[in-house]
């Protein structure tokens, strides 16, 4: 399949020279997609004539916006107003939200073309896109593996070159871990920096949305597009975006990389750590300089997400009751009953043990060692990393200990599921900016993600580095055997 | 993971959480969430060792982060049909539930 959609620039060429109308590309795009999905399955749904829809209005404005007519794929836990959203989960069968999510407002009024349905995780819990109501979701490197998650759609659509980027969610990991298994870019900002209004919340203070590209220029592009203040996410920061863009191209000499001893650790595959070895030397040769540092409570992190993302899922999901939206037992006999009866039919496996996790973490006598501990030992995790910036301007891991495992290798294992996203938890508990970048392939020809991560606010300091890694070594222009 | 054996989750406790969690899970569902729960609260109890004397628990990542007000004024917001366009069962504009109280 020829691969016209090999970056944002490029897909701006083909609009161009093929000088049609935004709802013929759509046409293409969508008969593109019917042919690479088969094997994919990226999408856990389609509405073509949605898409039709929206690009015929894009037609009929005599605006030309940065992204006119670019195909950009919707993670299904943000909301398109009118699309099927879903979360991956049957407790929310035919719910079509009333209205957009911030950054669906603006990425419409930059004039992207919208692609909703992109499979996931049930409500983000997981690591593999294996637990969605409508099946996994494939690796496009081979298809027998998982493409990582829980915003596996997203991601395998870019990997696949179905789309030209997409938008994905990261509350431990989420946009970053599959990125780095799939061979494309992942950003995750700044808590605070883009809004979560119409993002379905997991664990609000995790949460945090994000662009899925096939290089960082165009991460820096869709970030400028999706930031920003916004009133009606009160954990929205009000602080100036920078011009993302303005970032690329930059000189890195002297750039301070902070390398933790702790990340690099036993479980993390041969391949990765070489891969990651030769990445520091890549990053030397371009004059950065590396720092030796510490971030002593790493191996607590994945413990306090446990704690703190269950709990605040558990709080979060109790809405889904059948009372307003969704799917509603047909069983129940009283109100009550239909409430059990409904979360029971609508949550599968997954969703049912972390609700319980976390209502078993907040519930009377467990409150104080459970959920309290982590939020200390929370803090604790942030002052390291607070130290750590002192002596480097960024710091550099693997994004995960592992390449992409095969379908079903997992998934009767929890906790092995939960350490593939220990490279990433800490930033989210931190509310850092991380983003994952290709730094080649293992001896099974699968992608190796690298992960910088700044501090708050920073995202310019990631998008210096990792496009003058991607620059250096080339490794983004690494594409799956379908787009060959 | 190796279970060390340090929580011992029962069944009735299962039982009770999934009845807060307003779940009612079956026989093999009960078995199942309670070995992994016990297996999950082992591995975490690892978060014991570090000392958090006189650590302030984070609420909020960014120490800047205040409360938001806003006046107490009506803005514009969802009509009753949009509200209502996804219930399941409705009914005179109101969202229409199964009888409280069983006969």
């Amino acid at each position: 399949m020829k691969d016209i959609l090999s970056s944002i620039d490029d897909c701006r060429s083909w609009l161009a020279e093929g000088g049609m109308s935004v709802k013929d590309a759509a046409g293409e795009f969508l008969a593109r997609i019917s042919e690479i999905d088969k094997d994919i399955k990226a999408f856990a749904f389609e509405e073509p004539d949605m898409v039709k829809a929206r690009a015929g209005q894009i037609d009929g404005s005599p605006d030309n916006r940065r992204l006119r007519g670019v195909p950009v794929g919707i993670k299904n836990n943000i909301c398109i107003s009118g699309a099927l959203t879903t979360c991956g989960s049957h407790i929310l069968d035919g719910f079509r939200p009333p209205y957009n999510a911030h950054v669906v407002d603006l990425l419409l009024g930059e004039q992207a073309l919208l692609f909703e349905g992109m499979n996931m995780d049930e409500f983000a819990f997981g690591s593999s896109c294996e637990t969605s109501y409508y099946g996994p979701t494939r690796n496009p490197w081979d298809t027998a593996r998982i493409p990582g998650g829980s915003s596996g759609g997203s991601v395998a659509a870019v990997a696949a070159g179905e789309l030209a980027a997409s938008l994905g969610s990261d509350t431990g990991g989420s946009i970053r871990q599959p990125a780095s298994m799939c061979g494309v870019v992942g950003f995750k900002p700044t808590y605070g920096r883009v809004s979560r209004y119409g993002l379905m919340a997991f664990a609000s203070s995790l949460d945090q949305i994000g662009p899925i590209t096939r290089n960082v220029a165009d991460c820096a592009e869709m970030l400028e597009v999706i930031s920003g203040y916004d009133k009606r996410d009160s954990t929205s920061v009000n602080v100036e975006v920078p011009v993302y863009t303005d970032s690329l191209d930059s000189d890195i000499k002297g750039l301070r990389v902070g390398i933790p001893s702790e990340y690099f650790i036993e479980g993390i595959e041969g391949d990765v750590k070489k891969r990651v070895e030769v990445s520091i030397e890549a990053l030397k040769g371009l004059g950065a300089e590396t720092v030796e540092i510490s971030l002593p409570h790493t191996k607590y992190a994945v413990s306090c997400y446990y704690i703190i993302g269950p709990a605040e899922a558990s709080s979060n999901l109790s809405r889904y009751d059948g009372v307003h939206y969704g799917h509603r037992s047909e069983k129940a006999e009283d109100l009550r009953d239909m409430y059990i009866q409904s979360r029971n039919e609508g949550f599968g496996a997954e969703a049912k043990r972390r609700i319980l996790l976390g209502t078993y973490a907040l519930s009377s006598g467990y409150y104080d060692a459970y959920y309290l501990k982590a939020q200390k030992v929370r803090t604790k995790i942030a002052d390291d990393f607070r130290e750590a910036f002192k002596k480097c301007d960024c710091i550099l891991t693997p994004t995960s200990p592992t390449t992409a495992f095969k379908i079903g290798e997992r998934s009767e294992d929890p906790l092995q599921m939960y350490l593939s996203d220990i490279f990433t938890i800490p930033a989210n508990l931190a509310g850092l900016p991380a983003v994952s970048v290709p730094c080649g392939l293992d001896g099974k020809g699968l992608p190796v993600g690298l992960q910088f991560m700044a501090a708050p606010f920073d995202e310019e300091t990631l998008i210096k580095v990792a496009h003058a890694f991607e620059r250096e070594t080339g490794f983004s222009k690494e594409k799956p055997a379908v787009l060959k | 993971m190796e279970n060390t054996g340090k929580n011992i989750i029962t069944k009735e406790t299962v039982e009770y959480v999934a009845r807060l969690s307003r779940l009612s899970l079956d026989e093999s569902e009960t078995d199942r969430f309670r070995g992994q729960l016990e297996g999950i609260l082992d591995y975490i109890e690892q978060l014991k060792e570090v000392d958090t004397e006189g650590t302030l628990p984070t609420t909020h990542v960014l120490p800047s982060m205040k409360n938001v007000f806003r006046e107490d004024k009506l803005t514009p917001s969802l009509s009753n049909d949009d509200a209502l366009a996804n219930a399941p069962s409705k009914k005179d504009g109101f969202f229409k539930v199964p009888r409280v109280i069983k006969d």
